[in-house]
């Protein structure tokens, strides 16, 4: 048995012709913060897909808990505790918070044939647990359209974590934010962790991922660049691999050449 | 348990923006979709006390009245306004009217078959056009509005077809005489309260025939009908997990996927609850006329959807309510029988219906900016 709690190994992925991804290796512990670094085009939702049990991969293995396993469906990764929160975040603004944070999972009561949303119990849980992150819905009846993008995107991963997740992918949970908005998301995604998730952040950007990721997994043109420890790797070296860095320093030497024959 | 939830409270009193403005009773009131309809109910019956006060629109025959048109149209607008909610349009709930009616009397008159086994058979004809309805929208992903477009015509082209085919006509009367004594019939044709009636009749409250019996004998099975479906899916709407699966499917069809609502099978069971609506509405009218026509629901479609939207549904879904196309059906009735009792010509109905839907949605589009708009 490996500590890992889940493990995606060697992942490829091919839609005809086209490479989307080679050999994609992510390993996550509990409690482990594991960023996913991308430019567009990257590859970076063709893997959020494999991951939410949407594509399967064409080659590689994932491993959820020691054990290997095929998603056939998002069901399926959802029942492994695998659980993707999607850039809109499905969320329906029109329907209170209550609803959407009970949608398509609602508490039931009653006797069997007469069952009924349970809709008291349902506003209880929303807003402790909305509560438990610092965000005060006034009425857990209130639409979620009246709600910032910070919170919404909040009341989102803490749906996840209250149906079961235990491992986390957020896919840009930050990119739409300002930086009030996305602070208070990092945290609490870090506080997520601490309580034992694995969660993967795809992100493009490193400002966001740097604080509070325990590692980071770099990804360029559907393959990955390596899997680094915060400890081995610092900001500027992330953010200049990402962006096609060794493209952009070759490119610098070829300048000082030029100057230098002139 | 309890001591958690106080604490909470505390904690949330604590926690109060000083930037919230606390929210009114009434700003929660003005924020449910049926206000408009209900505010526009009550102004149609002030209208009429005040016009037609004095002229027996308001006896018990001429209340009865109103209700019948209203709860016929709102059989098929509650419907049509859970389909909305759901996020689909079906215009073919008009032909279906049609249809279903011919389903009941062609096997009742020229096949023999008994009135209870025609009507049966007429709503499992609806459950399978809603169902066909359902699985091409879910299916091809079309909007459903071009589905069922095609199917008003389809539907009303083979109900003529089909009846000209068999009898030769475009009418089929002779049912009247079949309802005595069927098993079922009688849910869709049967007066309820007659006790009341006569009893308000032999108190001389009510108005009455030369022979004595009161003119308005019950309450007609549509009211009925109306009422009970009314309630139900209202109930349905705020009380189950159906009612929220309805909302999400209307709301944000991905999103509603992505938790797991089997937005499908949510859609297409409303496609099927319309068509079954249809069938109710010509059921009863069947059986009352006692004859199907072939052109019988033609146009209801439209006023079926404006009585839904007057009841507070968007057009683009996941918002509206059944009890708000209620009131809309009970205004576009109220309006349409007591247009009678005034000096007004009748032609004038259809402008009122139009300006009408117009405000509301003016009126629906402002709620709903205000009810998703950010702080």
């Amino acid at each position: 048995m490996s500590d890992y709690l889940v493990q995606f190994n060697n992942i490829s992925k091919f839609f005809g012709k086209v490479i989307a991804l080679k050999d994609v290796t992510m390993k996550l512990k509990k409690g482990e913060i594991m960023c996913l670094l991308g430019d567009n085009g990257a590859g970076k939702s063709t893997l959020i897909k494999t991951l939410a049990g949407v594509h399967r991969p064409d080659e590689g293995e994932i491993i959820v808990e020691g054990k290997k396993t095929i998603f056939d469906s998002p069901k399926d990764a959802l029942d492994m505790g695998i659980a993707t929160v999607y850039q809109d975040l499905a969320l329906v603004s029109l329907m209170s918070v209550t609803r959407n944070f009970f949608m398509g999972r609602e508490p039931m009561k009653g006797p069997p044939f007469f069952k009924t949303f349970d809709i008291e119990k349902a506003n209880k849980i929303a807003a402790e647990r909305m509560g438990q992150i610092g965000i005060d819905v006034r009425d857990p009846s209130q639409a979620v359209g009246t709600m910032s993008g910070g919170e919404r995107q909040c009341l989102a991963i803490s749906r996840a974590i209250y149906f079961g997740a235990k491992v986390l992918v957020l896919d840009e949970p930050t990119s739409a934010l300002g930086v009030h908005q996305a602070s208070v998301v990092l945290k609490y995604i870090v506080k997520a962790a601490s309580q034992g998730l694995a969660v993967i952040l795809i992100t493009h950007n490193v400002h966001h991922a740097y604080p509070v990721g325990n590692s980071f997994t770099v990804l360029n043109r559907g393959k990955s660049l390596g899997t680094y420890e915060k400890k081995n790797i610092s900001r500027e070296k992330l953010l200049s691999m990402m962006a096609g860095g060794e493209e952009l320093n070759k490119l610098e030497v070829e300048l000082q050449e030029m100057n230098r024959k002139n | 348990m309890s001591t958690k939830s106080k604490s909470i409270e505390t904690k949330t009193d604590f926690n109060q923006d000083e930037r919230l403005k606390k929210v009114s009773k009434l700003r929660i009131l003005l924020n449910r979709p049926e206000l408009g309809a209900l505010g526009g109910a009550i102004l149609v019956f002030i209208f009429f006390g005040i016009v037609a006060g004095d002229t027996g629109m308001f006896s018990a025959y001429g209340v009865l009245n109103f209700l019948d048109v209203s709860a016929n149209l709102g059989i098929i607008a509650i419907a049509a306004a859970m389909l909305m909610i759901g996020g689909e349009f079906d215009l073919s709930i008009g032909s279906m009217i049609g249809f279903a009616g011919i389903c009941i009397a062609i096997p009742a008159i020229y096949w023999g078959w008994p009135l209870w086994m025609s009507i049966i058979f007429a709503f499992s004809m609806a459950v399978l056009v809603g169902y066909f309805n359902g699985i091409l929208v879910v299916r091809t992903g079309l909007p459903s509005f071009i589905v069922t477009l095609a199917m008003l015509f389809i539907l009303r082209g083979a109900t003529l077809a089909i009846t000209r085919l068999i009898t030769g006509r475009t009418q089929v009367p002779g049912l009247r005489v079949l309802i005595e004594d069927d098993p079922l019939a009688w849910i869709f044709a049967t007066d309820t309260f007659k006790w009341v009636f006569t009893w308000l009749g032999s108190m001389n409250l009510i108005a009455l025939r030369t022979d004595g019996t009161p003119l308005a004998t019950g309450i007609p099975p549509s009211v009925i009908w109306f009422i009970a479906l009314a309630i139900i899916t209202t109930w349905i709407l705020m009380k189950t997990r159906y009612g929220n699966w309805i909302f999400a499917s209307g709301g944000d069809k991905n999103g509603a996927n992505n938790v797991g609502v089997p937005v499908g099978r949510v859609k297409i069971s409303l496609f099927i609850g319309t068509a079954v609506a249809a069938t109710i509405f010509a059921t009863i009218q069947v059986l009352d006329a006692g004859s199907a026509d072939t052109m019988r629901g033609t146009l209801k479609e439209l006023e079926a959807i404006a009585a839904a939207v007057v009841g507070g549904c968007l057009l683009t879904g996941g918002y509206g309510s059944a009890i708000g196309a209620a009131f809309g059906a009970l205004i576009f009735g109220t309006v349409s029988m007591g247009i009678f009792y005034t000096d007004v010509d009748t032609d004038w109905f259809k402008v009122f219906l139009g300006a009408m839907m117009l405000i509301a949605v003016i009126f629906n589009n402002y709620i709903r900016r205000k009810v998703t708009e950010s702080k």
